[in-house]
């Protein structure tokens, strides 16, 4: 059992440590991104310099996000007279915690046998014994489930939030925030519907491993060319979901200063913008896990590579663990760095067209989509 | 009470949209192939060690393409011999509508020909206009304004001051106004010299 508690206090270490540094690393990204799609250099001014030296670290910026960090730690925390102190001071955590905890059920990696692993040192691999463990933080048979359910919870935040700020902006973002994402979820719920009926499981690990095939013999099994219009419309809804333009209108800066939380400063206000930033990778390791086939490349085993053909190209159980995890992270922020792009080139929506885009345009689309999977699914499979 | 639904005006130049645009996702491709590829290029232009980005670095760097005519800083024209061509009339100082101008006149009683000259000529460019009305007022075309813009970034008012040993850095091979200082020539006195 001890054996048991080291590697998943090594895995939960690692989803904090991937997590945050998404966080960080995305507002980075996200500045320089923009930056350069516009023709300009981006945020470049700050430095961390070496003690005693003159020597001033600025790597391209990278350390701007720390400084963000220092900024919003060291500010005043102003708050409002708000007739409910309680729920203003508790609503930045419950926007950001489900964030964090939804990492939990998404596998990061394949299988992992310590025993293999450590195989140089006996000790140690005789003391893991033939344990192996899946690389993800909690196996759930309702790993998809508990997304949804998690997902669900930042509503109460985002509600809270603007109910206790006593302010008008405040409410009306709340409210906005509540329609929208009650809509959206919905939408999400509906497209990954089609993924169940295909994959006949909603366990997480189960989709992946379902998407390591080959599909016709040259392409990757992944959920995207199973479903291309759910991929489509779950992306969009999941983009909606965390808030970001084109679907900002809880937070429309033109018309509600920052929606609602307004009334927020310091790090109260620094953990919505984390939780947004960290969500950006939730969503994008979702999409991965869902649609992108997780951490499988195209014929790649848990024993090294299998071209068609019979090349084997053998890998060691390390380089394999190594591959797996770089895969995932590496789809993982090819699609935040699209959803940046996505942020940076359309015109936010006005609020009528965004519900109305959800009800009248993809729900429709979503049902026509899950109908006709039902209909093929049951004509395949019987 | 009115209870039909909400009509939105429909306006004699209401954008007129073709199926395919109502449609909306190949637009939204479309824009997003025009960002994407500017970036891509701009990123293939930073990779291949070129510059992927119309801005520049200020201060490190200062844009070479400004108008001729830019009114960016104030420089004091130099006599030959290398002393400003000013004679501390405080004409400039007066017409400044920012009076932004300071002057302190020195006297020379050897030099007949031009006994005041400054001593200090400090700008404030804190609160200088540009508006170059102290170059049309200077009677001796002592003070001009040049394209390039000071240096004036910096944590400390003190900073933004130009003073006479910046104000002299102008020193041209041949001057487009007139054809001064001449090559070769000496340094003309009028009087007793």
């Amino acid at each position: 059992m001890i054996q048991d508690l080291v590697i998943y206090a090594a895995y939960i270490g690692y989803a904090l440590a991937v997590l945050l540094t998404f966080g960080t690393v995305l507002t980075w990204v996200e500045r320089k991104q923009a930056a350069v799609m516009s023709d300009r250099i981006g945020a470049n001014r700050a430095y961390i310099r070496i003690p005693f030296t003159q020597y001033r670290m600025i790597w391209l910026g990278l350390f701007h996000g720390i400084a963000d960090g220092l900024k919003m730690l060291l500010k005043e925390d102003w708050k409002p007279q708000s007739y409910d102190w309680y729920a203003y001071a508790v609503a930045p955590w419950v926007v950001f915690t489900p964030v964090l905890l939804v990492f939990a059920v998404i596998p990061f990696g394949g299988t992992l046998d310590p025993a293999k692993l450590f195989s140089d040192l006996p000790a140690v691999s005789a003391w893991f014994g033939d344990r192996t463990y899946p690389m993800q933080i909690a196996r759930l048979d309702a790993g998809l489930l508990i997304v949804f359910a998690f997902g669900g919870m930042s509503i109460i935040g985002t509600m809270l939030a603007g109910w206790s700020s006593s302010n008008k902006f405040s409410m009306l973002g709340a409210v906005r925030a509540g329609s929208q994402m009650i809509s959206y979820e919905l939408i999400m719920g509906l497209t990954v519907l089609g993924l169940i009926l295909i994959y006949g499981t909603v366990d997480l690990t189960g989709i992946v491993q379902q998407q390591s095939s080959t599909l016709l013999g040259f392409l990757p099994a992944w959920g995207v060319f199973h479903q291309p219009f759910a991929a489509t419309l779950f992306l969009a809804a999941a983009i909606a979901e965390n808030k970001r333009i084109p679907f900002d209108l809880p937070e429309a800066e033109s018309e509600l200063i920052a929606g609602f939380y307004t009334e927020y400063s310091a790090m109260k206000m620094g953990l919505f913008m984390f939780a947004e930033f960290i969500e950006i990778a939730i969503v994008a390791a979702l999409f991965t896990t869902l649609f992108l086939g997780g951490y499988n490349l195209p014929f790649m085993t848990d024993a090294g590579f299998v071209f068609p053909g019979d090349h084997v190209v053998p890998m060691s159980h390390g380089a394999v663990v190594v591959t797996q995890m770089v895969v995932f992270l590496a789809k993982v922020l090819a699609i935040a760095s699209f959803q940046i792009l996505i942020r940076w080139s359309l015109p936010r929506f006005r609020y009528d067209q965004v519900l109305s885009f959800a009800w009248k345009f993809m729900l429709p689309l979503t049902l026509v989509n899950l109908t006709v999977t039902a209909v093929l699914a049951w004509s395949f499979h019987g | 009470m009115n209870t039909k639904p909400h009509q939105r005006k429909v306006y004699w130049n209401e954008p007129t949209m073709t199926w395919w645009e109502r449609v909306y996702l190949f637009e939204i491709l479309r824009g997003l192939g025009i960002t994407g590829g500017v970036f891509l290029r701009n990123m293939w232009r930073w990779t291949t060690g070129r510059k992927g980005a119309l801005t520049t670095y200020y201060p490190e760097e200062t844009r070479a393409d400004y108008a001729a005519g830019n009114r960016g800083k104030h420089i004091l024209t130099q006599r030959p011999d290398g002393t400003p061509q000013c004679i501390a009339c405080n004409m400039c100082a007066t017409v400044c509508p920012a009076q932004v101008i300071e002057i302190d006149a020195a006297f020379d009683p050897d030099d007949p020909a031009h006994p005041k000259s400054p001593s200090r000529f400090e700008i404030d460019y804190s609160r200088c206009v540009f508006c170059g009305l102290c170059v049309e007022a200077c009677p001796e075309d002592a003070i001009r304004m040049v394209k390039e813009v000071p240096e004036l970034p910096s944590a400390d008012r003190e900073h933004m001051w130009l003073r006479m040993d910046e104000l002299l850095t102008w020193n041209p091979q041949s001057d487009v106004a007139k054809p001064y200082p001449p090559k070769g020539g000496t340094v003309k006195t009028r009087g007793n010299a």
